[in-house]
Protein backbone atom coordinates (compact mmCIF):
# COMPACT_ATOMS: atom_id res chain seq x y z
CA UNK A 1 0.00 0.00 0.00
CA UNK A 2 0.73 3.23 -0.54
CA UNK A 3 2.09 5.54 2.07
CA UNK A 4 3.45 8.77 0.93
CA UNK A 5 2.08 12.48 1.73
CA UNK A 6 0.07 13.37 -0.47
CA UNK A 7 -0.24 16.09 -2.87
CA UNK A 8 -3.21 18.25 -4.19
CA UNK A 9 -3.65 20.80 -6.43
CA UNK A 10 -7.02 21.82 -4.79
CA UNK A 11 -6.43 24.49 -2.39
CA UNK A 12 -9.26 26.49 0.26
CA UNK A 13 -9.24 30.10 0.69
CA UNK A 14 -9.98 30.04 4.50
CA UNK A 15 -10.99 33.75 4.40
CA UNK A 16 -13.70 32.85 1.67
CA UNK A 17 -14.67 29.68 3.16
CA UNK A 18 -18.47 29.97 4.87
CA UNK A 19 -18.56 26.83 6.78
CA UNK A 20 -21.39 26.07 4.30
CA UNK A 21 -22.11 22.36 3.58
CA UNK A 22 -21.90 22.09 -0.86
CA UNK A 23 -18.26 20.88 -0.75
CA UNK A 24 -19.01 18.17 1.41
CA UNK A 25 -22.01 16.73 0.04
CA UNK A 26 -20.68 17.10 -3.08
CA UNK A 27 -17.29 15.56 -2.64
CA UNK A 28 -17.57 11.79 -4.23
CA UNK A 29 -14.87 10.43 -2.12
CA UNK A 30 -16.42 11.93 1.01
CA UNK A 31 -13.50 13.65 1.68
CA UNK A 32 -14.12 16.88 3.28
CA UNK A 33 -15.34 17.65 6.83
CA UNK A 34 -15.97 20.96 8.31
CA UNK A 35 -14.35 21.63 11.14
CA UNK A 36 -14.76 24.90 13.07
CA UNK A 37 -16.46 26.80 10.37
CA UNK A 38 -13.96 25.79 7.59
CA UNK A 39 -13.79 22.95 5.01
CA UNK A 40 -11.09 20.38 5.63
CA UNK A 41 -9.41 17.91 3.08
CA UNK A 42 -8.67 14.42 4.09
CA UNK A 43 -5.65 14.21 2.00
CA UNK A 44 -5.79 10.59 1.35
CA UNK A 45 -8.76 10.65 -0.04
CA UNK A 46 -8.94 13.41 -2.16
CA UNK A 47 -8.93 12.61 -5.69
CA UNK A 48 -8.18 16.19 -6.79
CA UNK A 49 -11.16 15.70 -9.17
CA UNK A 50 -12.31 19.51 -8.69
CA UNK A 51 -16.03 19.39 -8.21
CA UNK A 52 -15.50 20.98 -4.87
CA UNK A 53 -14.18 24.03 -7.13
CA UNK A 54 -17.18 23.68 -9.04
CA UNK A 55 -19.91 23.62 -6.77
CA UNK A 56 -18.77 26.72 -3.77
CA UNK A 57 -20.64 29.39 -4.06
CA UNK A 58 -18.46 31.53 -2.49
CA UNK A 59 -14.94 30.46 -4.57
CA UNK A 60 -12.96 29.49 -1.75
CA UNK A 61 -11.63 26.21 -3.34
CA UNK A 62 -9.34 26.67 -6.12
CA UNK A 63 -6.79 25.42 -8.26
CA UNK A 64 -3.34 25.50 -7.43
CA UNK A 65 -2.31 28.74 -9.89
CA UNK A 66 1.49 28.74 -10.76
CA UNK A 67 3.60 32.30 -11.76
CA UNK A 68 3.25 32.79 -15.65
CA UNK A 69 6.99 33.81 -14.75
CA UNK A 70 8.22 30.18 -14.30
CA UNK A 71 8.56 29.65 -18.05
CA UNK A 72 11.71 32.18 -17.55
CA UNK A 73 13.68 29.46 -15.30
CA UNK A 74 14.05 27.68 -18.46
CA UNK A 75 16.14 28.40 -22.05
CA UNK A 76 13.92 27.20 -24.33
CA UNK A 77 9.95 26.66 -23.52
CA UNK A 78 7.27 25.03 -25.21
CA UNK A 79 3.46 25.05 -24.92
CA UNK A 80 1.57 22.34 -24.57
CA UNK A 81 -1.95 22.67 -24.91
CA UNK A 82 -5.04 20.51 -24.06
CA UNK A 83 -7.22 19.79 -27.28
CA UNK A 84 -10.05 20.87 -25.14
CA UNK A 85 -8.55 24.67 -25.28
CA UNK A 86 -9.45 24.53 -28.98
CA UNK A 87 -13.14 24.46 -27.62
CA UNK A 88 -12.88 27.53 -25.51
CA UNK A 89 -12.84 30.14 -28.51
CA UNK A 90 -15.90 31.35 -30.74
CA UNK A 91 -15.66 31.48 -34.17
CA UNK A 92 -12.47 29.94 -34.52
CA UNK A 93 -11.80 28.07 -38.23
CA UNK A 94 -7.72 27.33 -37.37
CA UNK A 95 -6.44 25.68 -34.76
CA UNK A 96 -2.74 27.90 -35.49
CA UNK A 97 -4.64 31.03 -34.47
CA UNK A 98 -4.26 29.49 -31.34
CA UNK A 99 -0.85 27.64 -31.33
CA UNK A 100 0.65 30.67 -33.01
CA UNK A 101 -0.16 33.10 -30.31
CA UNK A 102 1.37 31.09 -27.56
CA UNK A 103 4.96 31.70 -30.09
CA UNK A 104 3.79 35.61 -28.91
CA UNK A 105 3.28 34.68 -25.24
CA UNK A 106 7.10 33.97 -24.81
CA UNK A 107 7.14 30.38 -25.85
CA UNK A 108 9.78 29.20 -28.00
CA UNK A 109 7.62 26.25 -29.69
CA UNK A 110 4.02 24.40 -29.37
CA UNK A 111 3.39 20.74 -28.75
CA UNK A 112 -0.30 19.62 -29.17
CA UNK A 113 -1.49 17.22 -26.48
CA UNK A 114 -3.34 15.77 -29.24
CA UNK A 115 -0.30 14.21 -30.70
CA UNK A 116 0.49 12.61 -27.93
CA UNK A 117 -3.26 11.37 -27.88
CA UNK A 118 -3.19 9.77 -31.53
CA UNK A 119 0.60 7.65 -30.28
CA UNK A 120 -1.88 6.96 -27.22
CA UNK A 121 -4.76 5.56 -29.11
CA UNK A 122 -2.08 3.81 -31.52
CA UNK A 123 -0.79 1.72 -28.56
CA UNK A 124 -4.11 0.99 -27.09
CA UNK A 125 -4.76 -0.55 -30.11
CA UNK A 126 -2.17 -2.94 -30.36
CA UNK A 127 -2.36 -3.10 -26.19
CA UNK A 128 -5.86 -4.68 -26.87
CA UNK A 129 -4.22 -7.42 -29.27
CA UNK A 130 -2.19 -8.96 -26.42
CA UNK A 131 -3.12 -12.12 -25.33
CA UNK A 132 -2.54 -11.37 -21.09
CA UNK A 133 -4.74 -8.08 -21.55
CA UNK A 134 -7.27 -8.10 -18.29
CA UNK A 135 -10.68 -7.28 -20.50
CA UNK A 136 -12.39 -4.81 -20.38
CA UNK A 137 -9.72 -2.38 -20.45
CA UNK A 138 -10.35 1.11 -18.51
CA UNK A 139 -8.97 4.15 -19.84
CA UNK A 140 -6.19 5.64 -17.52
CA UNK A 141 -5.85 8.81 -19.52
CA UNK A 142 -8.34 10.96 -16.39
CA UNK A 143 -5.92 11.40 -13.34
CA UNK A 144 -9.01 11.86 -10.93
CA UNK A 145 -10.57 7.85 -12.40
CA UNK A 146 -7.02 6.39 -11.52
CA UNK A 147 -7.04 7.83 -8.35
CA UNK A 148 -10.85 7.28 -7.97
CA UNK A 149 -10.04 3.47 -8.91
CA UNK A 150 -6.89 2.98 -6.08
CA UNK A 151 -8.81 4.28 -3.55
CA UNK A 152 -12.40 3.24 -4.25
CA UNK A 153 -12.25 0.13 -6.54
CA UNK A 154 -8.79 -1.40 -5.81
CA UNK A 155 -10.10 -4.79 -7.41
CA UNK A 156 -10.35 -3.22 -10.78
CA UNK A 157 -6.96 -2.26 -10.95
CA UNK A 158 -5.58 -4.91 -13.38
CA UNK A 159 -7.92 -3.47 -15.78
CA UNK A 160 -6.28 -0.30 -15.97
CA UNK A 161 -4.51 0.50 -18.93
CA UNK A 162 -1.37 1.00 -17.72
CA UNK A 163 0.23 3.46 -20.51
CA UNK A 164 1.41 7.33 -20.06
CA UNK A 165 -1.62 9.92 -20.74
CA UNK A 166 -1.45 11.81 -23.92
CA UNK A 167 -0.15 14.40 -21.68
CA UNK A 168 2.96 12.50 -20.90
CA UNK A 169 3.95 11.50 -24.24
CA UNK A 170 3.54 14.67 -25.82
CA UNK A 171 5.72 16.33 -23.27
CA UNK A 172 8.49 13.17 -23.53
CA UNK A 173 8.25 13.89 -27.37
CA UNK A 174 8.51 17.68 -27.21
CA UNK A 175 11.42 17.72 -24.79
CA UNK A 176 12.96 15.30 -27.39
CA UNK A 177 12.25 17.36 -30.35
CA UNK A 178 13.55 20.10 -28.49
CA UNK A 179 16.91 18.91 -27.40
CA UNK A 180 17.61 17.58 -31.34
CA UNK A 181 16.79 20.82 -32.47
CA UNK A 182 18.29 23.41 -30.40
CA UNK A 183 21.46 21.38 -29.05
CA UNK A 184 20.20 22.05 -25.39
CA UNK A 185 20.03 19.37 -22.47
CA UNK A 186 17.21 18.25 -20.79
CA UNK A 187 16.74 20.45 -17.98
CA UNK A 188 16.90 23.68 -19.89
CA UNK A 189 13.57 22.84 -21.79
CA UNK A 190 10.64 23.72 -20.04
CA UNK A 191 7.38 21.99 -20.76
CA UNK A 192 4.09 23.47 -20.06
CA UNK A 193 1.05 21.91 -20.02
CA UNK A 194 -1.90 24.06 -20.26
CA UNK A 195 -4.99 22.01 -18.33
CA UNK A 196 -8.19 21.78 -18.24
CA UNK A 197 -8.45 20.35 -15.11
CA UNK A 198 -7.37 19.91 -11.18
CA UNK A 199 -6.63 16.38 -11.59
CA UNK A 200 -4.09 16.84 -13.85
CA UNK A 201 -1.61 19.32 -12.13
CA UNK A 202 -1.91 16.57 -9.03
CA UNK A 203 -0.65 14.02 -12.03
CA UNK A 204 2.31 16.39 -12.68
CA UNK A 205 3.05 17.52 -8.99
CA UNK A 206 2.82 13.96 -7.78
CA UNK A 207 2.14 11.27 -10.67
CA UNK A 208 1.58 7.36 -8.95
CA UNK A 209 3.12 5.58 -11.76
CA UNK A 210 6.17 7.04 -13.08
CA UNK A 211 8.93 8.51 -10.66
CA UNK A 212 8.69 11.90 -12.44
CA UNK A 213 6.30 13.70 -15.09
CA UNK A 214 8.05 15.16 -18.16
CA UNK A 215 6.17 17.91 -17.97
CA UNK A 216 7.77 21.32 -16.17
CA UNK A 217 4.83 23.54 -15.48
CA UNK A 218 1.69 23.54 -15.83
CA UNK A 219 -1.00 26.40 -16.51
CA UNK A 220 -4.78 26.23 -16.22
CA UNK A 221 -6.72 27.28 -19.37
CA UNK A 222 -9.17 29.71 -17.38
CA UNK A 223 -5.69 31.62 -16.07
CA UNK A 224 -4.24 31.63 -19.51
CA UNK A 225 -7.27 32.16 -21.90
CA UNK A 226 -7.49 36.52 -21.38
CA UNK A 227 -3.68 36.54 -22.42
CA UNK A 228 -3.72 34.19 -25.34
CA UNK A 229 -7.24 35.89 -26.35
CA UNK A 230 -5.49 39.20 -26.25
CA UNK A 231 -2.41 37.67 -28.65
CA UNK A 232 -4.90 35.89 -31.21
CA UNK A 233 -6.90 39.29 -31.57
CA UNK A 234 -3.37 40.97 -33.02
CA UNK A 235 -2.42 38.12 -35.36
CA UNK A 236 -2.08 39.18 -38.64
CA UNK A 237 -0.86 35.72 -40.05
CA UNK A 238 -0.26 32.37 -38.30
CA UNK A 239 2.46 29.55 -38.48
CA UNK A 240 1.56 26.04 -39.25
CA UNK A 241 2.16 24.48 -35.94
CA UNK A 242 -0.77 22.18 -36.05
CA UNK A 243 -0.36 18.47 -36.17
CA UNK A 244 -2.87 16.51 -35.25
CA UNK A 245 -6.00 14.98 -37.12
CA UNK A 246 -9.18 14.40 -36.18
CA UNK A 247 -8.61 11.30 -33.58
CA UNK A 248 -6.26 13.24 -31.78
CA UNK A 249 -8.39 16.64 -31.08
CA UNK A 250 -11.44 14.59 -30.51
CA UNK A 251 -9.66 13.12 -27.44
CA UNK A 252 -11.46 16.68 -25.62
CA UNK A 253 -15.04 15.30 -25.48
CA UNK A 254 -15.86 11.98 -23.70
CA UNK A 255 -16.10 9.01 -26.46
CA UNK A 256 -13.30 10.30 -28.61
CA UNK A 257 -10.40 8.17 -26.89
CA UNK A 258 -13.44 4.62 -27.41
CA UNK A 259 -13.89 5.95 -31.00
CA UNK A 260 -9.84 5.89 -31.64
CA UNK A 261 -9.79 2.26 -30.86
CA UNK A 262 -11.91 1.29 -34.04
CA UNK A 263 -13.66 -1.07 -31.98
CA UNK A 264 -17.28 -1.52 -30.99
CA UNK A 265 -17.54 -3.15 -27.44
CA UNK A 266 -16.59 0.13 -25.70
CA UNK A 267 -18.46 2.31 -23.21
CA UNK A 268 -17.77 6.21 -22.54
CA UNK A 269 -18.95 7.30 -19.47
CA UNK A 270 -18.55 11.50 -17.94
CA UNK A 271 -19.50 13.38 -14.87
CA UNK A 272 -18.00 11.51 -11.57
CA UNK A 273 -21.92 9.58 -10.55
CA UNK A 274 -21.94 7.93 -13.80
CA UNK A 275 -17.76 6.88 -13.76
CA UNK A 276 -19.05 5.65 -10.29
CA UNK A 277 -22.02 3.61 -11.09
CA UNK A 278 -20.08 2.09 -13.91
CA UNK A 279 -17.14 1.05 -11.76
CA UNK A 280 -19.59 -0.58 -9.80
CA UNK A 281 -21.42 -2.92 -11.97
CA UNK A 282 -17.81 -3.55 -13.98
CA UNK A 283 -17.08 -5.22 -10.06
CA UNK A 284 -20.07 -6.73 -10.24
CA UNK A 285 -19.11 -8.24 -13.06
CA UNK A 286 -22.21 -7.16 -14.99
CA UNK A 287 -20.14 -5.22 -17.96
CA UNK A 288 -17.31 -8.09 -18.69
CA UNK A 289 -19.16 -7.88 -22.68
CA UNK A 290 -17.34 -5.30 -23.31
CA UNK A 291 -13.38 -4.61 -25.08
CA UNK A 292 -12.89 -0.93 -23.75
CA UNK A 293 -13.79 1.67 -20.75
CA UNK A 294 -13.29 5.25 -21.05
CA UNK A 295 -14.28 7.43 -18.22
CA UNK A 296 -14.16 10.39 -17.36
CA UNK A 297 -14.63 12.53 -14.10
CA UNK A 298 -16.67 15.66 -15.75
CA UNK A 299 -19.55 16.16 -17.31
CA UNK A 300 -18.59 16.14 -21.48
CA UNK A 301 -14.87 15.15 -21.01
CA UNK A 302 -12.59 17.19 -20.04
CA UNK A 303 -14.02 19.98 -22.06
CA UNK A 304 -16.06 20.00 -18.57
CA UNK A 305 -12.93 20.22 -16.46
CA UNK A 306 -13.19 22.38 -13.83
CA UNK A 307 -10.86 24.91 -15.07
CA UNK A 308 -12.31 25.90 -18.53
CA UNK A 309 -14.02 28.71 -19.75
CA UNK A 310 -16.12 27.75 -22.11
CA UNK A 311 -19.54 25.39 -21.04
CA UNK A 312 -18.62 21.66 -21.90
CA UNK A 313 -21.52 21.20 -24.72
CA UNK A 314 -20.45 23.97 -26.34
CA UNK A 315 -16.78 22.94 -26.35
CA UNK A 316 -17.78 20.00 -27.83
CA UNK A 317 -19.87 21.29 -30.58
CA UNK A 318 -16.79 23.80 -31.57
CA UNK A 319 -14.21 21.02 -32.00
CA UNK A 320 -16.97 19.02 -33.74
CA UNK A 321 -16.60 21.92 -36.38
CA UNK A 322 -12.95 22.16 -35.98
CA UNK A 323 -12.48 18.46 -36.46
CA UNK A 324 -14.58 18.14 -39.67
CA UNK A 325 -11.48 20.19 -42.16
CA UNK A 326 -8.64 18.09 -40.34
CA UNK A 327 -7.55 14.44 -41.34
CA UNK A 328 -8.38 11.40 -39.35
CA UNK A 329 -4.87 11.03 -37.81
CA UNK A 330 -1.32 12.39 -38.07
CA UNK A 331 1.10 10.76 -35.97
CA UNK A 332 2.27 7.04 -35.80
CA UNK A 333 4.07 5.29 -33.95
CA UNK A 334 7.65 3.91 -34.89
CA UNK A 335 7.05 0.49 -35.29
CA UNK A 336 4.44 -2.38 -34.61
CA UNK A 337 5.41 -2.23 -30.77
CA UNK A 338 3.96 0.16 -27.69
CA UNK A 339 7.73 1.61 -26.99
CA UNK A 340 8.88 1.13 -23.40
CA UNK A 341 8.97 5.15 -22.98
CA UNK A 342 4.79 4.89 -23.35
CA UNK A 343 4.50 2.54 -21.04
CA UNK A 344 4.35 3.09 -16.46
CA UNK A 345 7.54 2.81 -14.28
CA UNK A 346 5.72 1.18 -11.39
CA UNK A 347 2.19 -0.35 -11.26
CA UNK A 348 -0.73 1.35 -9.77
CA UNK A 349 -1.01 0.83 -6.07
CA UNK A 350 -4.35 0.91 -3.71
CA UNK A 351 -4.65 2.55 -0.88
CA UNK A 352 -7.44 1.36 1.40
CA UNK A 353 -9.02 4.18 2.74
CA UNK A 354 -12.39 2.33 3.05
CA UNK A 355 -11.23 -0.29 6.07
CA UNK A 356 -12.53 0.22 8.95
CA UNK A 357 -9.81 -1.39 10.58
CA UNK A 358 -6.87 -4.05 9.74
CA UNK A 359 -8.32 -6.54 12.20
CA UNK A 360 -11.39 -7.97 10.57
CA UNK A 361 -12.75 -8.69 14.31
CA UNK A 362 -12.28 -4.97 14.81
CA UNK A 363 -13.62 -4.16 11.65
CA UNK A 364 -16.76 -6.19 12.68
CA UNK A 365 -16.85 -4.60 15.84
CA UNK A 366 -16.72 -1.23 14.75
CA UNK A 367 -19.17 -1.47 12.43
CA UNK A 368 -21.86 -3.01 14.98
CA UNK A 369 -21.17 0.00 16.52
CA UNK A 370 -21.52 2.21 13.67
CA UNK A 371 -24.66 0.97 12.56
CA UNK A 372 -25.86 1.15 15.89
CA UNK A 373 -25.12 5.15 16.33
CA UNK A 374 -27.04 5.21 12.82
CA UNK A 375 -29.92 4.08 14.24
CA UNK A 376 -30.23 6.89 16.56
CA UNK A 377 -29.22 9.72 14.01
CA UNK A 378 -32.38 11.14 12.26
CA UNK A 379 -31.21 9.97 8.88
CA UNK A 380 -31.23 13.30 7.59
CA UNK A 381 -27.76 13.65 5.96
CA UNK A 382 -28.16 17.67 6.95
CA UNK A 383 -24.24 18.24 7.02
CA UNK A 384 -24.80 20.38 9.83
CA UNK A 385 -22.40 18.22 12.01
CA UNK A 386 -19.57 18.85 9.22
CA UNK A 387 -19.70 15.11 7.86
CA UNK A 388 -21.59 14.36 4.23
CA UNK A 389 -24.36 11.83 5.77
CA UNK A 390 -25.30 10.52 9.08
CA UNK A 391 -23.81 7.69 7.76
CA UNK A 392 -20.47 9.80 7.39
CA UNK A 393 -20.55 11.02 11.25
CA UNK A 394 -21.09 7.25 12.53
CA UNK A 395 -18.28 6.44 10.67
CA UNK A 396 -16.13 9.58 12.04
CA UNK A 397 -17.30 8.48 15.36
CA UNK A 398 -16.67 5.03 15.54
CA UNK A 399 -12.75 6.21 14.04
CA UNK A 400 -12.73 8.63 16.89
CA UNK A 401 -12.93 11.51 14.61
CA UNK A 402 -16.20 12.56 15.79
CA UNK A 403 -19.09 12.97 18.59
CA UNK A 404 -22.67 12.50 18.55
CA UNK A 405 -23.12 15.40 20.09
CA UNK A 406 -22.05 16.93 16.65
CA UNK A 407 -25.73 16.06 15.64
CA UNK A 408 -27.71 18.98 16.60
CA UNK A 409 -30.81 17.10 16.57
CA UNK A 410 -29.48 14.11 18.88
CA UNK A 411 -28.27 16.96 21.20
CA UNK A 412 -31.49 18.58 21.30
CA UNK A 413 -33.40 15.62 21.71
CA UNK A 414 -31.89 14.77 24.62
CA UNK A 415 -32.06 18.12 26.05
CA UNK A 416 -34.36 18.61 28.62
CA UNK A 417 -33.97 22.30 28.24
CA UNK A 418 -35.89 22.56 24.75
CA UNK A 419 -34.56 26.10 24.38
CA UNK A 420 -30.70 24.83 24.62
CA UNK A 421 -29.21 25.43 21.12
CA UNK A 422 -26.50 23.15 21.19
CA UNK A 423 -23.22 24.16 18.65
CA UNK A 424 -22.44 22.15 16.40
CA UNK A 425 -19.52 20.67 15.61
CA UNK A 426 -17.67 22.75 13.00
CA UNK A 427 -18.05 25.47 15.47
CA UNK A 428 -17.55 24.66 18.73
CA UNK A 429 -13.85 25.51 19.63
CA UNK A 430 -12.52 23.80 22.59
CA UNK A 431 -12.37 20.26 20.85
CA UNK A 432 -12.06 21.07 17.35
CA UNK A 433 -8.83 22.92 17.94
CA UNK A 434 -7.40 19.12 19.44
CA UNK A 435 -8.79 17.77 16.22
CA UNK A 436 -6.80 20.11 14.36
CA UNK A 437 -3.49 19.47 15.18
CA UNK A 438 -4.28 15.74 14.83
CA UNK A 439 -5.85 16.43 11.27
CA UNK A 440 -2.93 14.98 9.41
CA UNK A 441 -4.15 11.36 11.43
CA UNK A 442 -8.10 11.66 10.05
CA UNK B 1 -25.80 -14.76 16.72
CA UNK B 2 -23.50 -13.05 14.03
CA UNK B 3 -21.85 -9.76 15.04
CA UNK B 4 -23.16 -8.19 12.30
CA UNK B 5 -26.70 -8.46 10.85
CA UNK B 6 -28.64 -6.70 8.54
CA UNK B 7 -32.13 -6.85 7.51
CA UNK B 8 -33.50 -5.16 4.17
CA UNK B 9 -36.94 -5.24 2.71
CA UNK B 10 -37.31 -5.59 -1.20
CA UNK B 11 -39.82 -3.79 -2.78
CA UNK B 12 -41.75 -5.46 -5.80
CA UNK B 13 -43.27 -2.81 -6.91
CA UNK B 14 -40.24 -0.80 -7.99
CA UNK B 15 -37.76 -2.15 -10.45
CA UNK B 16 -35.41 0.64 -10.41
CA UNK B 17 -34.83 0.04 -6.91
CA UNK B 18 -33.66 -3.83 -7.11
CA UNK B 19 -30.02 -3.57 -6.61
CA UNK B 20 -29.83 -1.13 -3.52
CA UNK B 21 -29.56 -4.10 -0.96
CA UNK B 22 -26.76 -5.53 -2.72
CA UNK B 23 -25.38 -2.23 -2.93
CA UNK B 24 -25.18 -1.79 0.38
CA UNK B 25 -23.72 -4.98 1.57
CA UNK B 26 -21.20 -4.74 -0.64
CA UNK B 27 -20.14 -0.81 0.87
CA UNK B 28 -19.73 -2.59 4.29
CA UNK B 29 -18.07 -5.82 3.51
CA UNK B 30 -15.44 -3.25 1.85
CA UNK B 31 -15.72 -1.10 4.95
CA UNK B 32 -15.05 -4.55 6.86
CA UNK B 33 -12.02 -5.29 4.29
CA UNK B 34 -12.98 -8.52 3.55
CA UNK B 35 -11.68 -9.71 0.25
CA UNK B 36 -12.45 -8.93 -3.21
CA UNK B 37 -13.14 -12.20 -4.38
CA UNK B 38 -15.80 -12.95 -1.12
CA UNK B 39 -17.12 -9.55 -2.14
CA UNK B 40 -17.78 -10.14 -5.60
CA UNK B 41 -19.39 -13.54 -4.66
CA UNK B 42 -21.45 -12.44 -2.11
CA UNK B 43 -22.82 -8.98 -4.01
CA UNK B 44 -23.43 -11.36 -7.50
CA UNK B 45 -25.46 -14.06 -5.51
CA UNK B 46 -27.61 -11.48 -3.67
CA UNK B 47 -27.90 -8.88 -6.52
CA UNK B 48 -29.66 -11.79 -8.41
CA UNK B 49 -31.87 -12.90 -5.59
CA UNK B 50 -32.84 -9.26 -5.19
CA UNK B 51 -33.38 -9.49 -8.80
CA UNK B 52 -35.56 -12.65 -8.72
CA UNK B 53 -37.43 -11.31 -5.91
CA UNK B 54 -38.73 -8.17 -7.97
CA UNK B 55 -39.21 -10.02 -11.29
CA UNK B 56 -41.56 -13.19 -9.61
CA UNK B 57 -42.49 -12.49 -6.40
CA UNK B 58 -43.26 -8.66 -5.60
CA UNK B 59 -40.75 -8.11 -3.04
CA UNK B 60 -39.42 -9.87 -0.11
CA UNK B 61 -37.00 -9.48 2.55
CA UNK B 62 -33.48 -10.12 2.78
CA UNK B 63 -31.67 -11.15 6.06
CA UNK B 64 -27.66 -11.20 5.92
CA UNK B 65 -25.65 -12.50 8.75
CA UNK B 66 -22.16 -11.02 8.73
CA UNK B 67 -19.13 -13.36 10.68
CA UNK B 68 -14.85 -13.40 9.63
CA UNK B 69 -15.69 -16.95 8.27
CA UNK B 70 -18.69 -16.76 6.59
CA UNK B 71 -21.41 -14.89 5.15
CA UNK B 72 -24.64 -15.97 5.14
CA UNK B 73 -27.85 -14.32 3.36
CA UNK B 74 -31.51 -15.70 4.08
CA UNK B 75 -33.96 -14.60 0.67
CA UNK B 76 -37.13 -14.68 1.79
CA UNK B 77 -40.67 -14.24 -0.53
CA UNK B 78 -44.27 -14.54 -0.33
CA UNK B 79 -44.71 -15.08 -4.87
CA UNK B 80 -45.87 -18.04 -6.48
CA UNK B 81 -43.49 -20.73 -5.42
CA UNK B 82 -40.85 -22.74 -7.98
CA UNK B 83 -42.88 -25.41 -9.22
CA UNK B 84 -39.59 -27.01 -10.89
CA UNK B 85 -36.60 -26.22 -8.63
CA UNK B 86 -34.50 -28.63 -10.92
CA UNK B 87 -35.35 -27.12 -14.59
CA UNK B 88 -35.17 -23.72 -12.98
CA UNK B 89 -31.66 -24.13 -11.97
CA UNK B 90 -31.06 -24.92 -15.29
CA UNK B 91 -29.06 -22.44 -17.74
CA UNK B 92 -31.13 -20.61 -19.62
CA UNK B 93 -34.24 -21.62 -18.47
CA UNK B 94 -36.46 -18.46 -17.88
CA UNK B 95 -40.21 -17.47 -17.05
CA UNK B 96 -39.51 -13.72 -17.19
CA UNK B 97 -41.88 -12.05 -18.85
CA UNK B 98 -40.92 -9.62 -21.90
CA UNK B 99 -40.94 -6.79 -20.45
CA UNK B 100 -37.91 -7.79 -18.02
CA UNK B 101 -36.13 -9.10 -20.83
CA UNK B 102 -36.12 -6.14 -22.80
CA UNK B 103 -34.22 -4.64 -19.46
CA UNK B 104 -31.46 -7.39 -20.16
CA UNK B 105 -32.69 -9.51 -17.39
CA UNK B 106 -34.69 -13.17 -17.45
CA UNK B 107 -31.71 -14.58 -19.27
CA UNK B 108 -31.89 -17.80 -17.49
CA UNK B 109 -28.74 -17.06 -15.39
CA UNK B 110 -30.21 -15.96 -12.05
CA UNK B 111 -30.04 -19.25 -10.02
CA UNK B 112 -27.27 -20.96 -12.14
CA UNK B 113 -25.21 -17.73 -10.75
CA UNK B 114 -26.32 -17.64 -7.21
CA UNK B 115 -25.11 -21.76 -7.74
CA UNK B 116 -21.76 -20.67 -9.12
CA UNK B 117 -21.18 -17.82 -6.78
CA UNK B 118 -21.86 -19.38 -3.35
CA UNK B 119 -20.48 -22.22 -1.15
CA UNK B 120 -23.81 -23.94 -0.32
CA UNK B 121 -27.03 -22.88 -1.69
CA UNK B 122 -30.87 -23.98 -0.32
CA UNK B 123 -34.12 -23.72 -1.63
CA UNK B 124 -37.38 -24.12 0.05
CA UNK B 125 -40.43 -23.68 -1.88
CA UNK B 126 -43.93 -24.11 -2.00
CA UNK B 127 -46.48 -23.00 -4.76
CA UNK B 128 -48.64 -20.70 -3.60
CA UNK B 129 -46.70 -19.82 -0.33
CA UNK B 130 -43.60 -18.71 -1.35
CA UNK B 131 -39.97 -19.43 -1.75
CA UNK B 132 -37.37 -18.80 0.68
CA UNK B 133 -33.58 -19.21 -0.17
CA UNK B 134 -30.72 -19.99 1.86
CA UNK B 135 -26.96 -19.28 0.91
CA UNK B 136 -23.67 -19.30 2.20
CA UNK B 137 -20.40 -17.70 1.36
CA UNK B 138 -17.53 -19.02 2.90
CA UNK B 139 -14.26 -16.86 3.27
Amino acid sequence: MATTEFFHSVRLDEEKCKGCINCIKRCPTGAIRVRRGKAYIISERCIDCGECIRICPNHAKYAEKYSFNEILDYKYRIALPAPTLYGQFNNLDDVDYVLTAFLRLGFDDVFEVSVGAELVSEATRLYMKQKETVRPVISSACPAVVRLIRVRFPNLIPNVLDLNAPMEEAARLARERAMEKTGLPAEDIGVFFITPCTAKITAIKQPICNEKSHVSGVFGIKDIYPVLLGQMDKLTATVPLKHSGLMGVGWASSGGESAALLKERYLAADGIENVIQVLEELENEKLNDLDFIELNACAGGCVGGPLTVENPYVAKARLQRLRKYLPVSCNHLPSDEIPDEMRWEKPLESVNIMKLDEDLRKAMQKMQKMNEIEKVLPGLDCGTCGAPSCRDLAEDIVRGKGAIEDCVFFTRDKSDNRDFIPIPAPFRKSDTEIRLKEKDKI
Amino acid sequence: MSLIELHYEVPGDDFTRAGEASGDVKRQLKQLGFEPATIRNVVIALYEGEINMVIHAGGGEIDVSIDPDRIRMVLRDHGPGIPDVALAMQEGFSTAPDNVRALGFGAGMGLPNIKKYTNDMQIETEIGVGTTMYLRVDV
